[in-house]
C-alpha cells in the first residue's frame, strides 16, 4: 500500500522542497544585505519581460534540458551519471570536428549530421566507466568524476595543439563554415517591423531539445528496452531473473545518458559560439543532477525544472549586472536544490508520509 | 638534473602533498565508517574561505585555522544529517555540499571584503610561517645529508608536519584502538555492530566530525600557508584527487601517504615544466594534470590490484525491527 497517494509524491514534495530552496535562498541575500524581493523582481524583469530575457533564458534552458535529461536516463537505471560534464565537453569536440571537415550544403543537413557527431562523442566518452562499472564493478560515480577532469585535459590538449588555428592566442577552434549556421530566434520570429529576441543566443536547436523530451519520454515509458530500463533500476536481482543482462543495460543505458549530455554541446558550440572553446560547457552538466532531480527523472518535469533554471541563470546574470549580488548565486540556489530535492528528500517526506496516513486513519 | 633542483621538486611535493594527505585521511575516516564522501572539495574550499577570512580580519591565523575547521564542520553536520539521520543518497549530499560551497564563499567574500570573490592578502601573523627545525643551519654545509635535513625536512609550516603526523596517528587509531575496531566495523556491517549494542549512528557522526576537522586543516593549509589568502575556487579540483588518491591507497592510512606524495610529486612537476621533452616525443603538461584520474581509473579497473570499498559504504543503516 502507497503511503502517499501519487500526486503528492509527483508534485507536492518536489514543490516544498523546492519553496525550502527558495527561503533559504532568500536568507542568504537578506544576508549580504540585499532586498530578495526586490531581487526576485530585477530576475522576472531580466529574464522574462522582455522577449531578448526570452531569448537567454531558452537558451540556458536548452542545455539543461540535455543534460537533465542525461541525469535522467541514467537514473531510471539506477545510475549515477555525474559525468555529464565531461560528455558535453567531448560532445563539443564532436561537433566542432563535425562542422569543421565535412562540407555541409545547408544547416539542416549539417544539424543533424553534427547532433549524431555530438552524441557519437559524448556516448563514447560515457562507454568507458559503463563498461568497467557493469564489467568490472568499478563505481561508476567515481569513474565518471575521473572523465570530467580527463575529458578537460584531452580538450586542452585537442584545443592547444591541435585544433587552433596557426596564430591564433586563445585555445578555441577556427569560426565554423557560414553554412553550419543555425537560424536564431531572432532570424526566426522578427519581422520587418518588429525585432524578437533580439541580440540572444535561444537557437534551433532548443526545439530539438523539446523533441529529445518526447523521444526519451517514448524510449522509457513504451519500449522494451525503457521498460528494462526500469525494470533494472528497480530491482537489479528481479531484473536478472527476469532474463535482464545487467551488464547491457548498464552499457545502453549511459550511451543514451552519454549521447544526449553530447547533444548539449549542439547549443553551446554550434548554435551560439560557432567554434569550441574551452569553457563551453560552464556547468550546465552539473545542473542536470539539479534538473533531473527536481525534475524527477521525467522528461515533463526535466523540461519545466530546466526552464526554472534558466530563468535562474538569466535572472542571476541580471543581478549581478544590477546589484552588488554575485553570480554565484545561483550556484548557492543550485546547491539548495539539489540538498532538498535530492540528499534531504526524506526530511519532506517523512513528516509528509505520517500527515497522510494520520488522516486516512481518521476518515 | 641536478642535485638542487632535485631538491626544489620534492620540497614542492610535500608542500603540494600535505593538502591532499589531509583530506584524503578525512575522506578515509568517513568512508572507513561507511558514509561516501564527494564533498571533500566543499568543505577544503569553505575552510580555505574562512580561515583566510578570519585571519585577515583578526590577523591571527591560529583563529583563521578554527574558523576553517568550523566552516568545514558545518557542511559535515549537513553532511552527517542527509546522510546518517535522513538516509539520504550520500553521492547528491556530496554533490550540494561542493556547490554549496562554491558558491557561498565567493557571496560571502563579495560582501565582506568587495574584492571580487577574494580575501585580502595575507600578512605576518595572518599566515602560518615556515618553521626551522633545530640545526638545520648548522647542518646545511653537511654534504647530501645537510640540504636535505634543511631544504627538504626542515622549512615548513606547522600544518604540513601535523598533516604528515596524521598519517601515524591514523594507523593506530583504526588499527590498535577499540575505537578503530568499531569504527571500520560499521563499515562494513553496521548490523554486527549494533547487534553489539554500539550505536550506528554515533559513530558513523563522529566519523563524519573528524572527515570535517581534516578539510578544515587541509583547507586552511590551503589558504593561510601554502597560499596567502583565498581566491575563487582554489581547491581547483584537489578534493576530488584526495578522493582518487583514497582509492589509489585502497582505504588504507599508509597507503594514503604514498599515493598523496607520488599525486603531490605530479603536481610538482607539471608546475615546473610545462611539456616534458623526452627526445622521441614530448609529455604534454595536460597529460601530467590528468594523469592521477588515469591512474585512479585503472585501479578500479581492477587490472593492477583492485580497490574494494568497504562494503557497507553509501548504504544509510535501516535499524531491523
Amino acid at each position: 500500500m502507497d503511503k502517499m497517494p501519487g500526486w503528492a509524491d509527483a508534485v507536492l514534495v518536489p514543490l516544498i522542497s523546492l519553496v525550502l530552496a527558495a527561503i533559504l535562498s532568500a536568507l542568504v541575500i537578506i544576508g549580504i544585505g540585499e532586498d530578495p524581493i526586490a531581487a526576485f523582481q530585477l530576475m522576472v524583469e531580466g529574464a522574462l519581460m522582455r522577449s531578448s530575457g526570452w531569448g537567454y533564458t531558452l537558451y540556458y534552458a536548452t542545455n539543461f534540458i540535455f543534460t537533465g535529461l542525461a541525469v535522467s536516463v541514467a537514473f531510471h537505471a539506477r545510475l549515477f551519471n555525474i559525468g555529464g560534464e565531461g560528455q558535453a565537453m567531448i560532445g563539443g569536440l564532436g561537433v566542432a570536428l563535425a562542422c569543421l571537415y565535412i562540407p555541409w550544403p545547408n544547416w539542416y543537413v549539417a544539424l543533424i549530421g553534427a547532433t549524431a557527431s555530438a552524441a557519437l562523442f559524448g556516448a563514447m566518452w560515457a562507454f568507458i566507466p559503463a563498461y568497467l562499472q557493469a564489467k568490472r564493478g568499478s563505481h561508476i560515480v567515481i569513474t565518471t568524476i575521473m572523465f570530467n577532469f580527463i575529458a578537460a585535459a584531452v580538450l586542452n590538449y585537442v584545443l592547444v595543439n591541435i585544433l587552433r588555428p596557426q596564430g591564433a592566442m586563445d585555445p578555441a577552434t577556427a569560426r565554423f563554415p557560414e553554412a553550419t549556421h543555425l537560424p536564431t530566434f531572432q532570424e526566426m520570429f522578427s519581422t520587418a517591423e518588429t525585432a524578437m529576441f533580439r541580440g540572444s543566443p535561444a537557437n534551433v536547436t532548443f526545439f530539438l531539445a523539446v523533441l529529445m523530451c518526447l523521444v526519451v519520454w517514448v524510449l522509457i515509458w513504451r519500449t522494451k528496452l525503457g521498460y528494462e530500463i526500469r525494470a533494472f533500476g528497480a530491482s537489479e536481482s528481479a531484473a536478472k531473473y527476469a532474463g535482464i543482462s545487467p551488464v547491457k543495460i548498464t552499457v545502453v543505458a549511459m550511451l543514451i545518458s552519454g549521447g544526449l549530455a553530447g547533444m548539449m554541446a549542439i547549443n553551446t558550440t554550434m548554435g551560439e559560439a560557432e567554434r569550441l572553446i574551452m569553457n563551453a560547457t560552464e556547468g550546465a552538466g552539473f545542473i542536470g543532477i539539479a534538473v533531473a532531480l527536481m525534475g524527477r527523472s521525467h522528461p515533463l518535469g526535466v523540461l519545466l525544472a530546466a526552464l526554472l533554471f534558466g530563468f535562474l541563470y538569466q535572472g542571476g546574470a541580471e543581478l549581478a549586472l544590477w546589484t552588488n549580488i554575485p553570480r554565484e548565486l545561483i550556484v548557492v540556489i543550485q546547491a539548495l536544490v539539489i540538498l532538498f530535492t535530492g540528499a534531504l528528500d526524506n526530511m519532506v517526506r517523512m513528516p509528509l508520509e505520517k500527515l497522510f496516513l494520520a488522516r486516512r486513519r481518521s476518515s | 638534473m641536478d642535485f638542487a633542483t632535485l631538491l626544489q621538486v620534492l620540497d614542492s611535493t610535500i608542500r603540494l602533498a600535505t593538502p591532499l594527505l589531509l583530506a584524503c585521511l578525512a575522506g578515509l575516516f568517513s568512508e572507513r565508517a561507511g558514509i561516501f564522501d564527494i564533498g571533500l572539495e566543499g568543505k577544503m574550499l569553505a575552510a580555505a574561505f574562512m580561515s583566510a577570512a578570519v585571519a585577515a580580519i583578526t590577523g591571527d591565523v591560529w583563529m583563521g585555522l578554527l574558523a576553517g575547521i568550523a566552516a568545514s564542520m558545518a557542511l559535515s553536520i549537513i553532511h552527517g544529517l542527509a546522510s546518517i539521520t535522513f538516509r539520504g543518497n550520500q553521492l547528491i549530499s556530496g554533490v550540494a555540499i561542493n556547490f554549496l560551497a562554491a558558491g557561498m564563499t565567493v557571496l560571502i567574500a563579495q560582501d565582506w571584503f568587495s574584492q571580487g570573490g577574494r580575501t585580502p592578502s595575507l600578512i605576518g601573523n595572518g599566515r602560518f610561517e615556515p618553521i626551522t627545525l633545530p640545526g638545520a643551519d648548522a647542518l646545511v654545509g653537511f654534504p647530501v645529508l645537510g640540504p636535505i635535513y634543511a631544504e627538504l625536512i626542515s622549512g615548513h609550516s606547522i600544518l604540513v608536519y601535523v598533516g604528515f603526523a596524521m598519517v601515524p596517528i591514523t594507523w593506530w587509531l583504526l588499527y590498535r584502538t577499540r575505537f578503530g575496531l568499531r569504527l571500520r566495523a560499521v563499515g562494513e556491517a553496521p548490523e554486527a555492530v549494533d547487534t553489539a549494542g554500539i550505536s550506528v549512528v554515533g559513530l558513523r557522526y563522529v566519523a563524519v566530525g573528524i572527515c570535517g576537522i581534516l578539510c578544515g586543516i587541509a583547507g586552511a593549509y590551503l589558504a593561510t600557508a601554502l597560499q596567502a589568502g583565498f581566491v575563487k575556487d582554489m581547491t581547483a579540483g584537489r578534493g576530488f584527487i584526495a578522493l582518487a588518491a583514497l582509492i589509489f591507497a585502497k582505504w588504507r592510512p599508509w597507503y594514503a601517504l604514498y599515493a598523496c606524495l607520488l599525486f603531490g610529486l605530479l603536481q610538482a612537476v607539471a608546475l615546473r615544466y610545462q611539456n616534458i621533452d623526452l627526445g622521441a616525443f614530448t609529455v604534454p603538461v595536460q597529460f601530467m594534470d590528468a594523469l592521477p584520474y588515469i591512474l585512479t581509473v585503472v585501479i578500479l579497473a581492477g587490472f593492477v590490484g583492485k580497490a574494494i570499498p568497504p562494503r557497507a559504504g553509501g548504504e544509510p543503516y535501516v535499524k531491523e525491527r
